[in-house]
């Protein structure tokens, strides 16, 4: 066990430090929160990406000839650790480098590894995941958009639901039906589709928050070329997975990130409020409940550090690997509801009130905090596959 | 960066578990709970003929010389076992408050004995006040000619009434802050005016004493390291053991666990085994994320305590805050799971349910150390 890097790991560490130091805008630190409404910031994200791209800081651990760094797990995680204590805002192609790139590394052909790769890097091209439909949330394989097959194309009739990003995407992973008659696993391809093809209509969806961050996406006569297939004609189901393999683990990092920025935002906000005439972090529930807070933000990043262990010695993830979208979720929320607790009735003031707390930030985070727990894989399908694969236990 | 245990680790590990298997069985240690001394001299020897008497002490007190991180393994499958007796006392206690606090020649004497499996040992920190800071010790030791005078009571004392040597705290002085004279005395078996009553309790693999100390002369050579000077060595003690308690928890609760997917797989309800019911699918993935968690607070303290980083007094109460949460919850589950079978004496689940209870109050309970890591975050 040992917890020192080398010095090569220390001069990137230093490396990145400066760089953010110099980079980052004062006004995006003191916005307080990391859960910004991303309609807001869209510009100012796009042009963020492209800075961190251009300077080395996206994509570390994807291959070079691919737009990457080829660096390793370890770089990964000292670049989200410094992005943390630097209060770094987010990616805005978060789909993109989490999920559509490294599923093109794996299984796209040379000519889509160099055609897409590096364009999601430098947030050139935006992207969206298409998989939900109106029937098919959790039971994915359910899903019914139809492609069929016309001279070297195929034709896309159907609806997806709950794209994040839809409305600004160039891009979507897309699965679709292709074979309405082998068992419902095998009948599926994965797509890359453009979302400038005629056909394609998005409709924004308002959500809780009352922001429109996803979308419906409707496909009517859609025609896509066949070398847009990734990886093989209905082994759509294969390739999906591998996606969200990716998303676990590569947004782990990410989103342990963001909730350490959000912690100590959210301690920085506890030393200015009051709450039964104290300062709330004097107040001793309170204190309990953000040492809590903290102390579950600790153990969630040692997890982490356990399954990157396991991946650089090239071992198969264990069972520390498959709990953490599932651990994020839960503290994630409990500390968004802590932050209404700590602000009191002040957390029923929003943006446009003086009176707002940090401009009411914390009012977005809290709401946009409820679909954590559905988006990616709810917490109910997590455990399930938490109960059968990691703990053997039976199917229902 | 390397999160993870070596082959050596690994094979301590396997060593550990297959010897415990044989040797600590569910009868050898229901035997153990039915007796006073909670431990049979053939057990001893063997576990000092295994090394594990001396494993974290160096080689020149008849040690192995090994850290925390190795130890960790070995607490782990101890903690699996629900093993009885007064090693955790002996060597992560008594002894290592001497290693801490004491003198080359008391180290050479006391840890060397130790090791060899000869002599027992305990500490006798906290008092009727049940407190676990400093400000926990008022028994006062007096000077006069060189020599002291121990007067107080001892509460909560492990395996005090087998211990032939007893570490007490005692204020040499009383400071400004609780901190300050504190000093720590080598009170053998025996001494005149040192009384040791067993006491009652719900764990009965743990055994606790009360401890009086009414005029207990001792002599200058008694005195462990620095007058005045003992709350230094003293918390880091107490640090060790909270993260080598939380090891042998995290041990446990994982035997729980697996113990009760076992069960589930197995037991046929409404013609399905309970394991494929999401009621029980999801409290037993609810489990598994708590005891990961705990695994990986405790092993990042093992390394912290190991390698004397300044985070290693936060990082061993982050440990002990989740972990104690995390053992009593998941023994809870685990009695739940099982239903019935699990609520009988029959059944092993209740040796674990009673040690989490027992190990959740050791060393400070998660609320105390929730506190401490809110002052050790500057909050």
């Amino acid at each position: 066990m040992d917890f020192t890097l080398t010095s090569d790991q220390q001069q990137f560490r230093e490396r990145v430090r400066s760089w953010l130091k110099s980079k980052i805008p004062a006004e995006w630190k003191a916005l307080g929160s990391t859960e910004v409404p991303r309609a807001e910031a869209y510009d100012f994200l796009r042009r963020w990406q492209k800075q961190l791209h251009d300077g080395g800081f996206i994509g570390v651990t994807w291959p070079k000839e691919y737009g990457g760094q080829g660096l390793t797990f370890v770089e990964e995680m000292i670049l989200h650790e410094e992005m943390a204590l630097q209060k770094a805002p987010p990616m805005l192609n978060v789909l993109g480098v989490g999920m559509a790139g490294p599923t093109i590394i794996a299984y796209g052909t040379e000519e889509q590894k160099k055609r897409y790769p590096a364009k999601i890097l430098s947030c050139e091209e935006i992207w969206c995941q298409g998989y939900s439909e109106p029937n098919a949330g959790s039971d994915l394989a359910s899903l019914q958009t139809r492609a069929v097959r016309d001279g070297d194309s195929y034709v896309i009739n159907g609806q997806k639901v709950w794209t994040s990003l839809a409305h600004m995407a160039d891009w979507m992973m897309l699965l679709a039906r292709t074979d309405p008659d082998a068992p419902r696993h095998k009948g599926i391809t994965y797509f890359l589709l453009d979302m400038h093809t005629p056909g394609v209509t998005v409709k924004p969806l308002k959500q809780i928050t009352g922001d429109a961050e996803f979308n419906e996406v409707f496909f009517d006569n859609v025609r896509v070329h066949e070398r847009q297939v990734l990886g093989g004609v209905n082994n759509g189901w294969a390739v999906g997975l591998t996606t969200l393999m990716y998303e676990r683990l590569a947004l782990g990092f990410g989103l342990q990130v963001r909730l350490r920025i959000a912690l100590e935002s959210m301690i920085d906000m506890a030393r200015r409020v009051e709450k039964h005439g104290r300062v709330v972090t004097r107040d001793p529930v309170m204190r309990q409940k953000i040492a809590q807070l903290w102390i579950d933000t600790e153990a969630l990043k040692y997890t982490g550090a356990r399954a990157i262990t396991r991946l650089l010695k090239g071992e198969l993830p264990g069972p520390e690997a498959s709990t953490g979208k599932m651990g994020w979720v839960e503290t994630h929320q409990k500390l968004q509801e802590l932050a209404m607790e700590i602000e009191g009735p002040y957390s029923q003031l929003t943006k446009g009130s003086e009176r707002a707390i940090d401009g009411g930030v914390w009012q977005y985070g809290f709401l946009r905090s409820r679909a954590n727990s559905i988006e990616g894989g709810t917490t109910e399908i997590q455990k399930n596959i938490i109960g059968e694969r990691v703990l053997g236990l039976p199917k229902g | 960066m390397d999160f993870g245990f070596n082959q050596e680790q690994e094979l301590l590990r396997n060593t550990a578990r297959k010897f415990l298997e044989n040797e600590c069985t569910s009868e050898f240690v229901r035997a153990r709970m039915a007796e006073p001394a909670g431990v049979t001299d053939a057990f001893w020897t063997k576990l000092a003929e295994q090394g594990w008497l001396g494993l974290i002490y160096p080689e020149e007190c008849g040690g192995t010389g090994l850290g925390f991180v190795d130890l960790t393994v070995l607490m782990e499958e101890m903690g699996r076992a629900v093993m009885p007796g007064p090693f955790f006392s002996t060597v992560l206690l008594g002894g290592l408050a001497i290693f801490e606090a004491g003198s080359a020649g008391q180290k050479k004497e006391w840890l060397t004995k130790i090791a060899e499996g000869q002599a027992k040992a305990t500490l006798a920190f906290t008092e009727p006040n049940a407190r676990w800071d400093a400000g926990a010790v008022t028994a006062a030791a007096r000077e006069s000619g060189g020599k002291f005078t121990l007067n107080g009571t001892k509460l909560f004392v492990l395996d005090a009434h087998v211990a032939d040597v007893i570490v007490v705290a005692a204020r040499t002085r009383e400071g400004k802050r609780p901190e300050e004279g504190l000093s720590l005395f080598l009170v053998p078996r025996g001494a005149r005016g040192l009384d040791v009553k067993l006491l009652p309790t719900m764990d009965q693999t743990r055994k606790l004493c009360e401890v009086t100390l009414h005029d207990v002369a001792v002599g200058a050579d008694a005195l462990l390291g620095t007058k005045d000077g003992a709350w230094a060595p003293l918390a880091r003690v107490l640090d060790r053991a909270t993260v080598a308690l939380c090891a042998e928890m995290c041990g446990g609760a994982q035997r729980v666990l697996d113990m009760t997917t076992d069960y589930a797989k197995i037991r046929v309800a409404f013609g399905k085994p309970i394991g494929s019911y999401q009621g029980v699918k999801h409290r037993a993935a609810d489990m598994l994320v708590e005891v990961e968690n705990a695994k990986s607070l405790t092993y990042y303290a093992a390394w912290a305590v190991d390698e004397n980083v300044p985070e290693a007094p936060l990082a061993a109460s982050m440990a002990k805050a989740y972990v104690s949460d995390a053992y009593r919850r998941t023994a809870g589950a685990g009695i739940q799971l099982h239903g019935g079978i699990g609520f009988t004496w029959e059944h092993d689940l209740h040796l674990y349910f009673k040690r989490a209870k027992s190990s959740e109050f050791t060393f400070g309970d998660a609320s105390y150390h929730r506190e401490r890591v809110a002052q050790l975050i500057n909050l």
